[in-house]
């Protein structure tokens, strides 16, 4: 596939991620941030993501696996892939963490369970997403084309 | 023949007269000197005896008397004339003594005669003590009685163990064959008996209440004694046995809200009680006074402690209420709450779902804004463009608007060009006007100044949406837009009653009138149009989606620029005037150019503004540490990172000129953590700048920043655009705290 293509698949890939909200502007600002001094900014930060939380997600499973839960602990755990979450753009699973946190307060077990598994869910999503994209990048990278700068003004 | 000196007795010796008397007087002799030994031992065992000496002389006496009958003896027969002499002399003694005998006798019997009176008299006197003595007992047996009765009857408050023990109490003191209590019933003319003595559970005989006999116990306050006919007292079936007397006596119900102390109310509710006490059967006791008395007491005492037990009643019942009530207002208050944050939950969801399109329409027209387009084109994009700014800045106001009621909004005050903020909003009605055929037409006092201090952007969204509600209410006519500065006198106008603006040296009041020819509005809707989501007739039967925040939110802001603003109309049908006053600053004199450098351009504009600039950034996670750390970088800041505030107070130096860190991790207090900066560097000029990160929005957390001397206060997640305003912003004024 030429160059001119894939980028074209990738602006492409990368819309519909915007799209269907599983990113949102911060991931932008992240794609800002990446020039010739910084040139794996953003792969650098996607990798960190992906393995604070898969910690976090364990973390998370072992804590509400108690017989009794602590749920400061849990929100601890919530609050920080938040704000991870929060600080790469990867929206729905923030806003699971909202979710998730909200049902801390309130001490359900059911429901906090139900919040883990929805966020596993999203993180699943976004990461099996945003490795794709990054793959895209590298395959353009590789055949030696440029990565296209999103042009959205959020 | 000597002649001898003796005497011959008359009589010779051996008559037999003469041996009688010789034997007689010898006995005599004999019991005569017994009789003192007799005296004097028995005289001696008697303790009191008050008359010795005439005991001594009785004694003499009856000595002599002896002696001389002793000496008797010897006279019989032939004897000398020495015996003659002693008897004679025995004799002489023997009258002497009895003379002074028998007239000591004068005096003394009637002593001892009167010693026997008095013995008697006292004897009387004892016997009457011991009457008053038997009587006194009785009595004070009573009061302990009363006494003991009345603990009884105090000491429960509860109503029925009152009455109870009364009877049982009563019953056994007095003996009685039988106790019963008439209460008086609801409807309060019948009395029901209640409780009785013997009989454990009273069948509930009624008698009507205004039996002569019942009046007349109840008229008097006294225990009155009735006949065992009457229909209260007979409860009992007597049959052959004749039955005792009967008392009946009042007893006062006391209503709570006439009680007082010592003054039992003659005039208000007279309801009593009727205690009825009978004697046993075929005795022939009777009622005795002090009986009488207890009985009183006792009913009186019973009074009372019937209305404490009402009154405890009475308070235990409130205080039930009270509890329940409690309940209820507690459970309500906790809806309410529930109530509260799910609008807040439903606000910020709001918030963020309706931030999304809003942001796809701004940069979709943005992007269309710089491809190939035709003048009208470009001028339909742009007027989208601005529209969909202020739709979202509009979005942005409404769904915060906890905050404008929190009252923590705050203007954005600036400079700008007042006249432009009215051909801007005459440029965006223009389009909907000319659709739907109206004439809109401005008119600018030739004295408004060109420039003026103000909020811009609240104050283009109030014009904009009065305007747009002229618009939207008028099917056909005009619009006229005037906008004056407002002169002293115009300011006493009658509707602005509460409002008193003073025009001062560099302050002016703008007033804007908006007239439309539209439907108009009533006179008694005009209160409710400024209140949130009130929809008044005529628009609901228009349903052109009249009501909603608008008004409400333009009064607020219209407020917050110290002003007032207030809509006139003459009626349905006849239009109507929106017409509102804001206090704008006077820009002082400025020169042209630099107010067409009005700093909305931030004065560095390159990839690295800050070079060399020594940041240092706290942040427990790792993945936002790793980004805060990206954005400074691009920024050209050299950076440090710490993950922990103890790394962080090792760290930092007065080398580093702004720390960021991230306030709002739970369990981290980045709040000590300023603290701590502050007491390190006492010198300002030393100190670092100190900036929280926080994604909490809310004043509480803005107000604990500055509380611990935080510099400023970022909203995250931070875009570079906006970093870099910050960092400039800080740099310049050291102090920036972001309208969140």
């Amino acid at each position: 596939m030429e160059v001119g293509q894939m980028q074209r698949r990738l602006v492409d890939y990368t819309k519909t991620l915007f799209m269907e909200g599983f990113l949102d502007a911060q991931f932008l600002q992240l794609q800002q941030l990446q020039d010739e001094s910084n040139p794996d900014f953003v792969v650098e930060v996607v990798s960190l993501f992906f393995d604070d939380s898969e910690k976090l997600l364990n973390d998370l499973s072992m804590a509400l696996d108690q017989p009794n839960v602590d749920f400061k602990k849990v929100d601890a755990h919530v609050h920080q892939l938040k704000g991870s979450s929060s600080s790469i753009g990867a929206q729905r699973v923030k806003n699971a963490c909202i979710a998730f946190r909200n049902f801390c307060e309130e001490q359900n077990i059911d429901a906090t369970l139900r919040c883990l598994q929805q966020v596993k869910h999203e993180y699943y999503l976004v990461k099996n997403k945003l490795e794709t994209l990054l793959r895209l990048e590298q395959q353009i990278v590789a055949a030696g084309g440029s990565i296209p700068a999103t042009e959205m003004g959020f | 023949m000597d002649s001898c000196n003796c005497i011959e007795p008359q009589w010779p010796p051996d008559d037999l007269l003469m041996k009688y008397q010789y034997i007689s007087d010898f006995f005599i002799a004999l019991a005569y000197f017994s009789i003192p030994l007799e005296l004097i031992y028995f005289v001696k065992k008697s303790a009191v005896f008050p008359y010795r000496w005439v005991l001594v002389q009785f004694g003499a006496f009856i000595v002599l008397c002896g002696a001389t009958h002793l000496i008797n003896l010897w006279t019989f027969t032939m004897h000398s004339r020495t015996v003659a002499m002693v008897m004679a002399t025995a004799k002489v003694f023997t009258a002497a003594v009895s003379c002074i005998t028998a007239l000591m006798l004068v005096h003394i019997i009637p002593d001892l005669l009167s010693v026997k009176t008095r013995e008697l008299f006292l004897k009387n006197k004892a016997a009457e003590l011991d009457r008053e003595m038997g009587l006194i007992r009785t009595q004070e047996e009573t009061g302990r009685h009363v006494r003991m009765l009345t603990h009884e009857i105090r000491s429960t408050l509860d109503r029925h163990t009152i009455l109870k023990t009364t009877l049982v109490e009563l019953g056994r003191t007095l003996a009685l064959e039988e106790c019963a209590l008439w209460m008086p019933t609801r409807t309060g003319l019948e009395l029901q008996l209640s409780y009785t003595l013997r009989q454990q559970n009273p069948v509930g005989y009624t008698v009507p209440i205004h039996l002569p006999v019942i009046n007349q116990v109840f008229s008097s306050s006294h225990a009155v004694k009735i006949s065992p006919n009457c229909p209260v007292a007979s409860i009992h079936p007597s049959g052959k046995y004749t039955p005792g007397e009967v008392v009946a006596v009042r007893v006062p119900l006391l209503h709570l809200s006439n009680f007082q102390i010592n003054d039992w109310p003659e005039l208000s509710t007279k309801r009593y009680a009727l205690m009825v006490l009978m004697l046993p059967l075929d005795s022939a006791r009777h009622w005795h006074v002090h009986e009488l008395e207890l009985v009183e007491v006792v009913a009186d005492q019973v009074a009372v402690a019937l209305s404490h037990a009402a009154i405890l009643e009475e308070s235990m019942r409130a205080r039930d209420l009270l509890m329940e009530q409690n309940v209820a207002l507690d459970l309500a208050r906790r809806e309410a709450e529930t109530a509260v944050r799910a609008r807040n939950d439903f606000l910020a969801v709001m918030n963020h779902e309706m931030r999304t399109p809003m942001h796809a329409i701004i940069a979709l027209s943005s992007l269309l804004q710089e491809t190939e387009l035709t003048p009208e084109q470009r001028l339909m994009v742009e007027t989208i463009l601005k529209s969909s700014n202020l739709l979202s800045t509009l979005i942005n106001d409404v769904l915060d608007l906890s905050r404008l009621e929190d009252g923590s909004l705050q203007l954005d005050l600036g400079t700008f060009n007042l006249c432009a903020v009215f051909k801007e909003v005459l440029n965006l009605i223009k389009p909907i006007a000319s659709v739907k055929k109206l004439h809109v037409s401005l008119n600018l006092a030739p004295d408004l100044p060109e420039y003026a201090v103000g909020d811009e952007k609240r104050l283009m969204q109030t014009i904009l949406n009065v305007v747009g509600n002229a618009v939207k209410f008028s099917k056909d006519g005009s619009i006229s837009i005037t906008a004056f500065v407002a002169k002293a006198e115009l300011l006493r106008d009658s509707q602005t009653t509460e409002f008193f603006p003073v025009p001062g040296d560099n302050h002016f009041y703008l007033r804007v009138q908006v007239k439309d020819s539209g439907i108009g509005v009533s006179p008694q809707d005009i209160p409710k149009l400024f209140t949130k989501f009130a929809q008044t007739q005529s628009t609901a039967i228009r349903n052109s989606g009249g009501g909603g925040l608008g008004l409400a939110i333009c009064k607020r802001f219209v407020n917050l620029m110290e002003g007032h603003i207030w809509i006139e109309s003459e009626g349905l049908g006849k239009g109507c005037t929106a017409i509102f006053m804001v206090k704008l600053g006077i820009p002082e004199r400025l020169n042209e150019s630099e107010l067409a450098f009005m700093p909305k351009v931030p004065p560095n504009h390159g990839p690295t503004a800050f070079p060399g600039l020594k940041v240092l950034v706290m942040d427990e996670n790792g993945v936002s540490r790793k980004v805060t750390k990206g954005l400074l970088v691009h920024l050209g800041c050299d950076v440090t990172m710490v993950s922990s505030s103890e790394e962080c107070l090792r760290v930092v130096s007065n080398e580093h000129k702004v720390v960021f860190m991230d306030a709002c991790a739970p369990g981290m207090d980045g709040y000590e953590i300023a603290v701590c900066i502050h007491e390190k560097f006492t010198k300002r000029h030393e100190r670092p700048i100190i900036v929280a990160l926080t994604g909490n929005t809310d004043k509480v957390t803005k107000e604990n920043c500055m509380r611990v001397g935080m510099d400023g206060v970022i909203l995250k997640p931070v875009s570079l655009d906006k970093m870099r305003s910050v960092l400039s912003d800080l740099l310049e004024h050291r102090v920036l705290f972001e309208a969140i």
